[in-house]
């Protein structure tokens, strides 16, 4: 990998690591207002189908986890295990995309959840 | 107060095992001085290397109690515990036998990180004027006086996972270069720094800051080279 696509990677994960900073931090607070609230599940769901903003926030949220995840997961493995090169790249871009994938669906099953 | 001291020293090569020696206690004393008494007075065949005797040189670094440490100006009293000393060669070098320790790969990781000063074409050109209270001048400044002990390379826990990575000393290096007005190889020196052998692969845990000697800042260089590399790729001047 040239020296300047490991760059931008680095700079890819830092970023993605903001973002991520400013997302956990939202979530977290949404999760204990919940909980304060004594939100079930049912109160949950209404408040977030068809909201176009939480769809917006969690987006970004999976994309940022999508992103940060496997290049983070790439270091720990090159510097723990003998993987290295094109293998530990293909196995990490499959990490991030079954994040990507299983965190978009679950946020768009919350917007969209029982319009079908 | 004891009269003495209670010495394990490491003997053969990478695989060997600490061997015992008992060396008089002085008032004044350095690691270096008991290492000298060893091999002067009880076993001539020990081998260790030092030259200048007065944290100059950079050659004498062993491990000391499990620390890596410049021997020559490390005095016994602030470094034994309970009169007992065990003094192995550095961490993430091949033990050549006892305490030298092949520096080979340390010194080719300077030069792959572009640590030569390549001087631009100036034989028509005036003295480059540098001012000193600059702020590319200070940041070279902080890290000129490395003494290429070694040290730093055998505190970094990274060097010990991943075999290819540059090290401490020689980005350290390669961040005051790149803050000399007067060398002409920025891009190339960036370029071979980049990367997950390079400054992006450090944690910033900064055993090499812990340990460094000369008190240097290794870590603070690699995060100037993480920017310098970050604005040369966003350029496209990578
Ligand atoms: S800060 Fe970087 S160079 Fe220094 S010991 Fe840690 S990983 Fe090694
Ligand atoms: S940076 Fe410090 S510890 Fe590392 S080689 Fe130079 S003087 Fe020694
Ligand atoms: S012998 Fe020169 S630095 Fe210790």
């Amino acid at each position: 990998m040239t020296a300047r696509t490991e760059t931008l990677l680095w700079l890819a994960q830092r970023a993605s690591a903001a973002v991520l900073a400013f997302a956990v931090v939202v979530h977290l607070a949404t999760i204990v207002y919940a909980v304060r609230a004594g939100l079930n599940a049912a109160e949950i769901i209404a408040r977030l189908q068809g909201h176009a903003g939480w769809l917006v926030f969690y987006g970004v949220f999976v994309a940022a986890a999508a992103v940060h995840a496997p290049l983070g997961l790439r270091t720990v493995l090159a510097e723990t295990t003998p993987l290295r090169g094109a293998l530990l790249d293909i196995l990490v871009v499959a990490f991030g995309l079954m994040l990507a994938i299983l965190g978009w669906r679950a946020a768009f099953g919350l917007f969209a959840f029982g319009s079908d | 107060m004891n009269t003495a001291l209670d010495v394990a020293v490491w003997r053969g090569a990478e695989q060997g095992r600490f061997v015992s020696y008992v060396v008089p206690l002085r008032e004044n004393q350095t690691v270096l001085d008991i290492v000298t008494y060893i091999q002067r007075h009880l076993d001539s065949t020990l081998s260790y290397r030092f030259s200048c005797r007065v944290g100059m040189c950079g050659s004498c670094a062993m491990t000391v109690n499990g620390v890596p440490r410049w021997t020559c100006r490390t005095h016994v009293r602030r470094v034994a515990t309970n009169s007992r000393l065990e003094i192995a060669p550095l961490r993430n070098m091949k033990v050549v036998k006892d305490l030298s320790v092949d520096m080979t790969g340390f010194f080719d990781k300077w030069a792959r990180a572009g640590g030569a000063f390549a001087p631009q074409k100036t034989h028509s050109k005036d003295f480059a004027v540098v001012q000193p209270d600059s702020r590319a001048r200070r940041q070279a400044d902080a890290g000129i006086e490395c003494i290429g002990c070694g040290v730093c390379y055998a505190a970094c826990d990274l060097v010990s996972w991943n075999a290819d990575y540059l090290g401490p000393a020689a980005l350290n290096r390669a961040w005051t270069l790149v803050n000399d007005v007067r060398d002409g190889a920025r891009a190339q020196r960036l370029a071979a720094v980049a990367g997950d052998a390079g400054c992006h692969a450090c944690h910033s845990h900064q055993s090499c800051v812990q340990w460094c000697p000369m008190e240097l800042n290794p870590t603070s260089a690699i995060a100037g080279l993480k920017r310098a590399t970050v604005g040369a790729a966003l350029k496209g001047a990578l």
